[in-house]
């Protein structure tokens, strides 16, 4: 998932842009606020014992309340110990992150954490050099590391082709569908757990004054986890995972095509409504109460339970039972924490030392309800089932629920470079069968040779 | 000309030294960099690369979009910079034969440039809004559905209002400061012996423009072509989809965004030649049409 990850609706920075007009106050608000805590830290620092504490910096992409939460998870982890002195640095969003991480390597001046999103990471992972993996970083530094700690959708998404982690899962997520209560009562309607299912009740919500559906990330949620929920392959080489030589991208195939035909009917039937890439735009019908039904992001719930005035919940994204009966799990989206290479044993320890703070149960409960984010260890989704979060929450527990679902072969994740790029032409292609100026057949062959293209260049880039 | 002397041969490279300087690090170093670059695919953190020969320029010029972009690009450009001229144009000679209230009427046509462009920008982008904009919701009521970021042609048009809107202020002030320099001797004389006030104005005073005017297209040009990323990359929103993009967005979407070094330095290099070849064309065909005294 892109930048839509910062379901708090002010994600880093490039929802609503000009919402930004009034943001900057604020953000300059937390500027300095950032600069005052920092340079109090910094202050007491020097006045306690441990100015001789390892400073480290994490260069992130989390904007609005998400940052203000990356901003207390550091100052938490610098009270907690004296050794190591964490500094959060906001870089933009996650493409800028990444550029940002990119020049300052070649520069010689890389962080000593990048946080780098999903569709980043074939790019990082594929540059072999560029990061210590995390199982090594932690094994190194004597810190014990069971990737089984890990939940079952998180654990392979940023490992390489053996499974070891070489990304720290950090705030991860997964489409689910939301859905206003009040709305499907006025229609007399349940939440749809399949496709079939939508078509059956999307007439009576149009009946009852309502956009049916809208939904924020077409390559993300009705392509990369189309092909999840129905595990069906994405990529040869094991979805990518074997490497980028020889991989070829297998989305022109007949069930999402048969979707996007689906789709651009129900568009035409007004079932069904587009606003662009834009992630906020398409956002925004759902929190205003003109769409029932809004596909989003898991991480989208904290924002959405501040913005809306409504009463909603939450369950599966769904699948089409002529496709796959019940279903698969979805692939985690979000980023992790990658750290980089050509630092200090003493500095990779703290990385080290930081990671199993971030890991720990309670800071991952602590993370999930600030944020919506799936806990990513099972400690901690324990810890949260005890403490009976759910049952105050239910809705909350969808996204963790969705990736441990059954799996098949094809659902543990995908791995594709310049990925980015492919995903905007998979955007441009759709807009082009929603505006209907190209077939969706037409379309989806634009996109595999397109996509192919951009695959075979990468594949080159790492020789 | 007057003949200058320098007490030493070297005193006028020195001189040009710090100039040269600049242009040397910020310009031709990147360029010959950008040159390099383009032959080459290159693992964006600097580990490995291939050469590929003209395998970038071929990817480039045959991807089903470039040639949709370079026609946006050009359309784009023309049409921004004959908007932003013409309207800029008939706002000073209007602006220019006011006599009551003048200075009031000019500070406000010239307002909007005091506006940092990217707020400027964001301005227009709202008045667009699908959502909340009041442009939309006046073309709504006009009968046109129009949805900015979904449709290609209604995004092209808010583009191309905001980028002229934001442009005309500063033509505006040098239209109007070149009619105030046209010599009243020469307007009166003319003003004898021609009574259309329409005629006097393209037989005299356009000529009497002419350098202005020339100048001005330049700076229009380059800004069409090159300044309104920033309107573009607000329209946007950062995420291209199915919406124009010009030809400089591209080289930033696929190099920046895309972590495509090779690509993007191949769409560098095409742009330069085009520029390079404008710049001629400018300074050979359309200067010496201009007279400057």
């Amino acid at each position: 998932m892109d930048r839509h990850c910062d379901g708090s609706g002010v994600n880093s920075a490039s929802h609503v842009r000009f919402f930004q007009l009034s943001q900057w106050g604020a953000t300059k608000m937390t500027l300095r606020k950032a600069t005052g805590v920092a340079t109090f830290a910094a202050l007491a620092m020097s006045s306690t014992a441990s100015f001789a504490a390892t400073e480290i910096n994490w260069w992130h992409a989390m904007g609005g309340r998400l940052g203000e939460v990356v901003n207390e998870i550091s100052t938490k982890y610098n009270a907690s110990q004296d050794a190591c002195q964490l500094t959060p640095v906001y870089k933009g969003n996650y493409e800028e992150t990444l550029t940002a991480g990119i020049a300052a390597f070649r520069a010689g001046e890389q962080p000593n954490i990048l946080q780098v999103f999903d569709a980043g990471s074939a790019t990082i992972i594929g540059a072999k050099g560029a990061v210590v993996p995390a199982e090594d970083l932690l094994k190194d530094a004597g810190v014990e590391f069971n990737i089984e700690d890990y939940i079952a959708g998180v654990r392979y998404f940023y490992a390489d082709a053996a499974g070891k982690m070489i990304g720290m899962p950090f705030n991860s997520s997964t489409p689910i569908l939301y859905y206003n209560v009040e709305a499907l009562a006025k229609a007399g309607v349940e939440a749809p757990k399949t496709w079939e299912e939508f078509e059956a009740i999307a007439p009576k919500l149009k009946a009852a004054g309502y956009i049916p559906l809208a939904q924020s990330h077409l390559p993300w949620i009705f392509t990369e986890n189309f092909m999840s929920r129905h595990n069906l392959p994405f990529a040869t080489n094991n979805n990518g995972y074997d490497g980028a030589k020889g991989t070829k991208i297998l989305v022109n195939n007949d069930a999402i095509k048969m979707h996007f035909t689906k789709v651009k009917g129900w568009l035409d039937a007004e079932l069904f409504g587009y606003y662009g890439t834009g992630w906020g735009d398409n956002q925004k019908v759902f929190q205003d109460g003109s769409a029932a039904m809004w596909l989003g992001s898991s991480g989208s719930f904290g924002g959405l339970t501040k913005s809306t005035d409504f009463k909603f919940s939450a369950t599966y994204l769904p699948h089409w039972a002529s496709v796959s009966e019940t279903g698969t799990n979805t692939f985690i989206g979000g980023a992790a924490l990658f750290a980089m290479s050509g630092k200090p044993k003493a500095e990779n320890d703290c990385v080290a030392n930081f990671y199993s703070f971030l890991t720990s149960a309670e800071m991952q409960y602590y993370w999930h309800q600030e944020t919506g984010y799936v806990p990513i260890t099972n400690a901690a989704y324990e810890l949260a089932t005890k403490d009976g979060y759910y049952d105050r929450v239910p809705a909350a527990e969808i996204g963790i629920k969705q990736l441990t679902l059954p799996g098949g072969d094809n659902t543990k994740g995908y791995r594709m470079g310049f990925y980015v790029q492919v995903r905007d032409v998979m955007n441009r292609e759709y807009g082009k069968i929603f505006s209907g100026d190209k077939s969706v057949d037409d379309a989806f062959q634009t996109i595999e040779d397109e996509a192919n293209k951009l695959l075979a260049r990468f594949a080159k880039t790492s020789n | 000309m007057k003949r200058v002397q320098f007490s030493h041969p070297l005193m006028p490279y020195m001189l040009l030294l710090p100039q040269l300087a600049i242009v040397g690090v910020f310009f031709l170093w990147p360029a010959a960099e950008a040159i390099r670059a383009s032959f080459y695919l290159e693992d964006p953190f600097g580990f490995g690369s291939t050469f590929v020969g003209l395998d970038n320029f071929k990817d480039v010029v045959s991807a089903s979009e470039y040639s949709r972009t370079a026609w946006f690009t050009l359309i784009f450009s023309a049409a921004v910079t004959f908007f932003s001229l013409s309207i800029a144009l008939l706002l000073a000679v209007k602006a220019d034969n006011v006599i009551k209230g003048a200075s009031t009427y000019r500070t406000l046509l010239m307002w909007v440039y005091a506006i940092a462009p990217p707020v400027a920008g964001l301005v227009g982008v709202m008045l667009f809004d699908q959502h909340i904009g009041p442009l939309n919701d006046l073309a709504h009521a006009l009968g046109w559905n129009m949805q900015i970021g979904v449709n290609y042609f209604d995004t092209a048009f808010a583009m191309t209002v905001i980028a002229v809107w934001k442009q005309i202020p500063i033509n505006f002030i040098f239209f109007l400061s070149g009619l105030q320099s046209v010599p009243k001797s020469v307007q009166e004389a003319a003003a004898v012996d021609c009574r259309s006030s329409s005629r006097r104005f393209w037989t005299v005073t356009f000529p009497l423009l002419a350098p202005t005017s020339f100048f001005l297209l330049i700076i229009n040009i380059t800004y069409a072509l090159f300044d309104t990323f920033g309107i573009i990359d607000l329209v946007l929103k950062g995420e291209p989809g199915n919406n124009p993009v010009t030809l400089v967005y591209k080289v930033f979407l696929d190099g920046f965004r895309g972590n495509d070094l090779g690509g993007s330095s191949a769409q560098s290099v095409i742009l330069m030649i085009l520029v390079f070849a404008l710049t001629v064309v400018q300074f050979r065909m359309i200067e010496r049409r201009v007279h400057y005294s």
